[in-house]
């Protein structure tokens, strides 16, 4: 009954107007961060996302490369240290990595910045001088031409994109690794090879491609799971997205903020899922088929 | 070719005298079985796989004899001693002076300190960072045995019904086990605990059940394909025709079978089970504070932060304890990931 109350919300018999009700847009009222469920995700959405774009290409693009060239380079000196590399960054946990880069690069260092922009930023913000046409940070920076700006957000965001980057390479060499050396075994690569072709010919245009088939599954749960809130390393470099939210009110166990978030991020999932598989069928015809 | 082999009167027997073993079998081979034996071999002949068992026992001696190294103050062994209630920590060797526990007849010898000292510093609110550490070790432990043993007993029920029975109950059961592994794992493990403990109440529970609850999938989906494979078995049909029932035939004929690759690929979640169950504590979800587990003593680190330079030892002690912990397990679960792979089979 109380769930069904929470689902679609109750008509007040007099003036007839809905209140509540998740089916109805309204996620209920988070108690800890005093504001409706559903203006903290329009608040903190923009920046789950503006970090996932950050983070994507270097994490595709090095882990990717670390895969191949391990693979390329079998039982050699790369290879062996792309292995030990790909268990230590499994074992290494989120937390424990960000912790002691906080330590190093902003406490001792004082490089880099936790959090999502300095003050003045946000003085600029509520100041309308920058114009947000986004709300992504970074891209409303460019837009409005203040580098400056652009400069800030990435100074503190550099320290949870190399987290990120840093434990998901960890599965992409490995994925990368195996994928490619199955591939490098075909006929279709010893057919190219004794045709004379160049080696880097033979690995960048026959190889590869088709090495690429699990690390594009891998890549699409890696951007899901950006996108569905990374909780700890949000948590860890206090940036204000949708996982430091849940982290904040499941700590406090309010419990109608976490179901609500829960119930975004699921959307979110099955959007960003569907996605995927209909890019999945363009990359190989074979997905089509059946 | 009659005229040639005339030693060997009927057909080509070649082939026989090529394939017939010329191995010694061992004590051990005999005694284990040949599997578990190839297993054991490439164990112990892969150095980082060595390692990771050393780590292991080092950390089973430390769980073992943690009220030797750090004697329990007080009634809850598991709540850490705290001299005082000064918030800042404070540095490793500074001295212990209430809730200070006996001296163990260790102590001596390898500090060279007649009275305790905070060997580790202490964190926030005077919490002794070493006996965190060591009575940790236990909590990890207690912790990742009950996990990875629920979720295997739950991946094995789920796994071999829908395997023996099949079509619908199969679909269902495996499109069940489908959209489990699309949820991200630490937010619903998160979620579920924040939910579970206004009911539970703080203690190691709600993470545990959370756990268990979003991580079986895994086990269910290996032990299913290992079922399909044997349930063709003649012996199967054998069962069947001798008119067994069909949870005899499952559990009798059939698991026994098939339940050895999970087994051993449970081994390998629990330092993933360990390691996730630290970053729920350290984003302040279940035991109440002043528990002794890694992920709580590193959470401490998170009102540091513009200082940590300074409080180095909160972070670098308990977070290397853990990193050293799971790294253990991974490295054991990369070598026996190598030797299970039927590819990598007759090369250790």
């Amino acid at each position: 009954m109380q769930y069904w109350r929470w689902l679609t919300g109750v008509v007040d018999p007099v003036t007839g107007e809905r209140d509540g009700g998740i089916l109805y847009g309204d996620f209920g009222y988070s108690r800890t961060a005093s504001q409706p469920v559903i203006d903290i995700v329009r608040e903190r959405f923009p920046n789950t996302v503006d970090l996932a774009l950050w983070t994507i290409y270097p994490m595709l693009s090095i882990g990717i490369w670390m895969g191949v060239q391990a693979a390329v380079n079998q039982n050699k000196f790369f290879d062996q240290a792309a292995r030990v590399y790909s268990i230590v960054g499994t074992s290494f946990p989120t937390f424990v990595f960000g912790l002691l880069l906080l330590m190093l690069l902003y406490a001792k260092a004082g490089w880099f910045m936790p959090g999502k922009q300095s003050n003045w930023v946000t003085a600029l913000i509520y100041s309308g001088e920058l114009k947000q046409y986004t709300h992504l940070l970074t891209i409303d920076a460019i837009l409005n031409l203040r580098f400056d700006v652009l400069w800030d957000a990435l100074r503190h965001m550099i320290m949870p994109i190399i987290t990120l980057s840093y434990i998901n390479w960890a599965t992409f060499v490995r994925v990368t690794r195996s994928s490619m050396l199955e591939t490098l075994r075909q006929d279709y690569v010893v057919t190219a090879r004794a045709k004379g072709l160049k080696e880097k010919d033979v690995i960048n245009n026959h190889a590869r491609p088709n090495a690429m088939l699990p690390v594009v599954t891998l890549a699409g749960s890696s951007i899901v799971g950006l996108l569905g809130g990374v909780v700890i390393t949000e948590t860890v470099f206090n940036y204000p997205g949708i996982g430091k939210a849940a982290a904040d009110a499941a700590a406090q166990l309010d419990v109608v903020t976490i179901l609500g978030l829960a119930i975004f991020t699921g959307t979110i999932l099955i959007i960003t899922n569907l996605i995927v598989d209909v890019i999945y069928a363009f990359i190989d015809p074979r997905v089509r088929l059946t | 070719m009659t005229t040639q082999n005339t030693t060997i009167p009927t057909g080509d027997n070649r082939l026989l005298e090529e394939t017939r073993s010329t191995k010694k079998v061992g004590w051990l081979e005999r005694t284990v079985g040949t599997d578990l034996y190839r297993i054991l071999k490439g164990m112990v002949k892969t150095p980082t796989s060595v390692i990771g068992m050393i780590l292991i026992f080092i950390f089973i001696l430390i769980a073992i004899f943690a009220p030797v190294i750090a004697p329990p103050v007080g009634n809850d062994p598991y709540k850490m001693p705290r001299d005082g209630f000064m918030g800042e920590p404070q540095a490793p060797g500074s001295p212990w002076t209430r809730n200070v526990p006996e001296i163990p007849f260790w102590y001596k010898a390898v500090t060279g300190n007649e009275e305790w000292v905070h060997l580790l510093g202490t964190a926030q609110g005077q919490y002794d960072i070493f006996y965190g550490v060591i009575w940790g070790t236990r909590t990890a432990f207690q912790t990742g045995f009950i996990v990875v043993i629920a979720t295997v007993l739950i991946g094995i029920v789920m796994g071999s019904i829908a395997a023996y029975y099949g079509g619908g109950v199969d679909n269902a059961i495996m499109r069940i086990t489908d959209i489990f592994m699309t949820l991200p794992y630490i937010m619903m493990a998160l979620i579920f605990s924040a939910v579970l403990t206004p009911i539970l109440g703080r203690s190691l529970l709600p993470p545990m059940i959370a756990m268990i609850s979003f991580g079986w999938m895994g086990y269910a989906r290996i032990i299913r394909s290992d079922i399909l494979s044997i349930k063709e078995r003649d012996y199967v049909l054998a069962a069947r025709a001798s008119g067994l029932k069909n949870g005899r035939i499952l559990f009798k004929h059939i698991l026994p079978n098939a339940i050895y690759p999970t087994l051993v690929l449970a081994t390998l979640g629990f330092g993933d089970v360990v390691l996730s169950f630290a970053a729920l504590s350290f984003l302040g979800i279940g035991t109440e504070v002043g528990y002794a587990d890694w992920g709580q003593i590193l959470s401490f680190a998170r009102n540091w932060i513009t200082s940590l330079d300074n409080y180095w030892y909160i972070v670098v002690f308990p977070g290397l304890t853990l990193t050293m912990f799971v790294m253990g397990w991974n490295l054991i679960g990369d070598t026996l990931r190598d030797v299970l792979d039927p590819r990598m089979r007759g090369k250790i």
